[in-house]
């Protein structure tokens, strides 16, 4: 009995130990993570950190020197490439851990491992894992990878990038883990070649993976073929490709035969489909330009170039400078795969924009009976490949996926998965590019070494997937750009529509050979630009190009290009970040034509007034950005929504382009009818309803007091676990869709680059983020204010003889170690 | 002085176990300071609750001012919804301090159980006082 009082003190203590060790019923495990000598605190970096270190590891081969500048920006000096690539990957492990890890367990399909299956209400198995596995994400990337190692060069560099990430995993203590495997709980592991694969194949699916052909097959069947291709037209009158018009085209060097039953099987067929799919941002695309010499002031080109992505913290690049024999290159690198990505070396600059080709389709499949064993294709039963995924789930039973693969790739879709949407008992398999052999990454790691256009050319050749229009300069005065890529050659249409996969009248019948791919090399009007645009004009192009173009971004930027001269650097800057809205240049004397002001209210006529007062400008504090916004937006709405109100299939909404064109040409487009309407309605009658609802909307929001654009807009950088305390929300910055400054409220310019090719390198650059990963670092988000206002950071190619420079603030020196 | 010296003891015996164990390591380091030096329940309670509140309290405190509460801003939003990180910290010091205090008190009721049941192999031979044992660890206070 004695022991008593002690045994129950000592239960109640365990139990206390277990509950704040764990989250049976606490939401995290506070006594570990507020531990002070092992939880977040840990992660609370001194604001003097001290980033001075010798690094003793054996996997290097000499000695080697990182000097870290007053805005973390590590310039890396080392004896040979592979120790180049050795610290690159320590140190992006060092500052970035764990998104290095998280962005490719996400292209991986491992998220339910880490977040378990429902986080939100959303099922992540079904509508991330599951869908990133039968999208063949893994096998893509061990496809790459297989092709990537047989290159001795590209698998030794892969090797030290891996093994230098490692050499930082295996120092990390506990109490120094990054701070989000404390709050969710899970430790990194090993890093692998393959890794890095899964992270470039993650680029591939962000840039190339969006076209609509589900949505397409059902708009198809919807509207008929005829009012499909008034809505989804191949071209666009404002067109202002890429290769200027009029560029000439040799003949197609492949003739491709349009399957004989195209008309009734294809174009005329009536076919639906409810799937719908999580998919990347449509606006993820980009701005870049170089200028020849003949337009800068000092005679030498200059180079821009401003991906635009999804917004996040940490950031998706990391700003380096790797050094090596032969070897000086400067910008922004991705954590999770070695080299530099768009940047500079001693003679030459590069940047991408991306090509929005279309190198994704859809094959219907027959499978002989349930098992998916057999298909029917060519006249006989084929058997399948199955590829087991075992899924593992936080807290639950490993989810096992049984994908078959047929000879176009896996059945992305079929009766063992719809995600959650009715697929009729359909099979679907997807042909995607990104699943052939390649070894993208030999692009990046001999740009970084190129001395000229030959050099560029040659590096070009390793670029399969994603298609980009790749932009170079040089200070030997060469300006250049490829659309480049692994480009299925296509008849017109072919794959905007699920494809018959029974034979193989519906496949790929080849690559459009490497010449004809569209290129532009020191064109006489001095310039070059790509903003995501129809690389040439679709019309005389001799393939068919897929995928779809915005065309505003580049009609301003090739307006502003022609009329400048004598450029600076600083003229690129303010271009870089301008606000001007050629779409609403375009659309505004549309409205302002069509609506009734005798039909306005007194507060509606204030708001037209708005809108016709406006300076055309997306900046921060204007009204009238909001309220064309908002205008254009009901207007799409009115047009529409009753035709689209009759289906329940998913749907693609139609370019503002296509409807903007159609409306300025075409007064009697049907789609103006409101079909549930027994009145007639006119173009006029139809803009000033959609004025009218505009306005009451803005006449709310002005009530509320977020009416300013920026307000209204509301961009922000969020947390890539969405965490809104480690995220930068609600800045007060311009531009928007169809703007040169493309920042929309998630998504926009996520790094800006100019470089000026003069004796002496002239760079700038700024990404909205900072180069620590740890949101207890004030190097997490300190670039974010100086992105939000459009100013500029100087890139600094760093010579090692400035050791002692005062921008230098830290000295790491690696050894060999034993 | 005895609670004074338990307690500096509970906090160092804290911070050296925790430079190599677990954070939960704080229960035993306090459970045997409490077996050693022993005191009545109450106080070694108090010894381990102090000892660890001012450990974590203090060392909480001391890194995030050395970070300017930058980190401390954006977790106590995240874990307490509230922008005011002394709660943050308080919260730290208390679960500390409770695993510190319990864990202490245990230990006091051990080392209480081990001695009566000496005094009463003791007391054996000297016969019929089998509650003076229950005053002993009074006394030990």
């Amino acid at each position: 009995m004695r022991y008593v009082p002690f045994l129950i003190t000592t239960l109640v203590t365990i139990a206390l130990i277990i509950l704040f060790n764990s989250t049976l019923l606490l939401p995290a495990p506070l006594g570990k993570i507020l531990s002070p000598q092992h939880g977040i605190w840990q992660n609370a970096e001194p604001a003097d950190q001290d980033y001075n270190e010798q690094v003793s590891i054996p996997g290097l081969k000499a000695a080697a020197e990182v000097y870290i500048d007053d805005r973390l920006v590590p310039h890396v000096f080392a004896q040979n490439a592979e120790d180049v690539y050795f610290i690159q990957g320590y140190l992006h492990a060092k500052f970035r851990l764990w998104q290095m890890e998280f962005q490719t367990h996400v292209a991986a399909g491992r998220l339910c491992e880490v977040l378990g299956d429902e986080v939100n209400g959303n099922n992540l198995l079904n509508a991330v894992d599951r869908q990133f596995r039968r999208l063949g994400m893994g096998y893509a990337a061990e496809k790459a990878l297989e092709e990537s190692e047989k290159d001795a060069e590209t698998k030794a560099e892969m090797d030290a990038y891996t093994a230098g990430i490692n050499a930082w995993i295996s120092r990390l203590p506990e109490s120094q883990l990054p701070i989000e495997y404390k709050l969710l709980g899970y430790k990194p592991e090993p890093w692998t070649n393959l890794k890095s694969s899964l992270f470039l194949k993650y680029m591939s699916l962000d840039l190339a993976g969006s076209e609509d052909d589900f949505e397409y097959t059902n708009a198809r069947t919807v509207f008929g073929w005829e009012d499909f291709q008034k809505l989804f037209p191949t071209s666009q009158d404002s067109l202002d490709p890429i290769l200027p018009k009029g560029t000439l085209f040799e003949q197609a060097g492949l003739a491709l035969k349009i399957p004989v039953d195209a008309d009734s099987l294809y174009f005329q067929r009536k076919d639906s489909t409810a799937i719908t799919q999580t998919k990347p941002d449509r606006d993820n695309g980009s701005n870049n330009w170089a200028v020849a010499g003949s337009k800068t002031k000092s005679g030498a080109p200059i180079l821009c170039n401003d991906p635009h992505l999804g917004l996040n913290l940490p950031s998706l690049w990391f700003e380096m400078q790797l050094s090596g024999p032969g070897y000086n290159a400067y910008g922004a690198t991705f954590p999770g795969a070695p080299a530099v990505v768009i940047g500079f070396n001693d003679s030459c600059a590069f940047g991408f924009t991306n090509a929005m080709r279309d190198v994704r389709d859809y094959y219907e499949i027959r499978f002989r009976d349930e098992s998916r064993k057999e298909y029917f294709f060519n006249g006989e039963w084929q058997p399948t490949e199955f590829r087991y995924e075992r899924i593992r789930i936080k807290g639950k039973p490993d989810f096992v996926d049984t994908v078959a693969y047929t000879l176009f790739g896996p059945v992305m879709y079929d009766t063992t998965y719809d995600g959650k949407r009715n697929t009729g008992g359909r099979n679907y398999s997807v042909r995607w590019k990104a699943h052939d052999k390649g070894n993208a990454l030999k692009m990046f790691t001999l740009l970084n070494r190129a001395r000229n256009y030959d050099d560029y050319y040659s590096a070009l050749q390793y670029l399969d997937v994603p298609g980009q229009n790749c932009l170079f300069a040089s200070k030997a005065g060469d300006i250049a750009i490829w659309n480049q890529g692994s480009f299925p050659a296509k008849w017109a249409r072919q794959g905007d529509f699920i494809m018959p996969g029974t034979d193989s009248s519906y496949m790929w019948q080849g690559t459009i050979p490497q010449a004809e791919n569209p290129h532009e090399v020191n064109p006489e009007r001095g310039f070059i630009s790509s903003a995501n645009q129809y690389p040439v004009d679709p019309s005389v192009y001799p393939y068919f190009l897929g995928g779809s173009y915005p065309p505003y971004r580049g009609i301003t930027i090739n307006r502003h290009l022609s009329s400048m001269s004598d450029i600076t650097a600083q003229d690129m800057m303010k271009m870089q970040t301008d606000n001007y809205n050629v779409f609403a240049e375009m659309a505004r004397p549309l409205l302002t034509k069509y609506i009734q002001t005798g039909a306005l209210s007194e507060a509606e006529k204030k708001c037209y007034d708005i809108l016709r007062s406006w300076n055309l400008r997306n900046d921060p504090d204007e009204r009238g950005a909001t309220v064309f916004v908002l205008t254009w937006d009901s207007l799409e709405t009115e047009v529409f929504s009753d035709e689209y109100a009759q289906t329940d299939l998913t749907l693609p909404w139609p370019h503002e382009s296509t409807l903007l064109e159609i409306l300025l040409k075409d007064s009697a487009f049907r789609f103006i009818e409101n079909i549930n309407t027994p009145e007639t309605e006119t173009t006029a009658s139809v803009i000033t309803a959609a004025f009218k609802k505009a306005a009451a909307k803005y006449i709310q929001l002005e009530s509320s007091d977020d009416f300013l654009w920026w307000d209204f807009k509301n961009t922000g950088i969020m947390h890539l676990a969405r965490i809104p305390s480690f995220s930068s929300v609600h800045l007060p910055i311009g531009g928007g869709q169809h703007i040169i400054n493309a920042t929309k409220s998630d998504h926009g310019p996520s790094w800006r680059m100019i470089v000026h090719l003069s004796r002496e390198t002239e760079a700038y650059g700024i990404y909205p983020g900072g180069q620590s990963g740890n949101p207890g670092s004030r190097y997490y988000d300190d670039y974010v204010e100086d992105w939000v206002k459009g100013s500029y950071k100087k890139l600094w190619m760093m010579k090692k003889e400035q050791a002692a420079d005062k921008r230098i603030k830290w000295i790491m020196t690696f050894n060999k170690g034993a | 002085m005895k609670f004074t010296i338990s307690l500096l003891l509970i906090a160092l015996l804290s911070f050296v176990s925790c430079l190599y164990l677990p954070w939960w390591a704080i229960g035993p380091a306090a459970f045997i300071v409490t077996v050693c030096i022993h005191q009545k329940p109450l106080k070694a309670f108090l010894a381990g609750f102090l000892a660890l509140f001012m450990l974590w309290g203090a060392l909480a405190w001391w890194i995030s001012s050395r970070n300017e509460h930058l980190l401390a801003q954006k977790v106590s939003l995240l874990i307490i919804q509230s922008p005011r990180i002394i709660l943050l910290i308080l919260l730290t010091a208390l679960i500390g301090a409770l695993i510190g205090g319990l864990a202490a008190l245990a230990g006091s009721f051990l080392r209480r159980a081990i001695g009566l049941k000496k005094e009463e192999e003791l007391s054996v031979p000297h016969g019929n006082e089998p509650m003076r044992g229950a005053e002993f660890g009074n006394q030990a206070g």
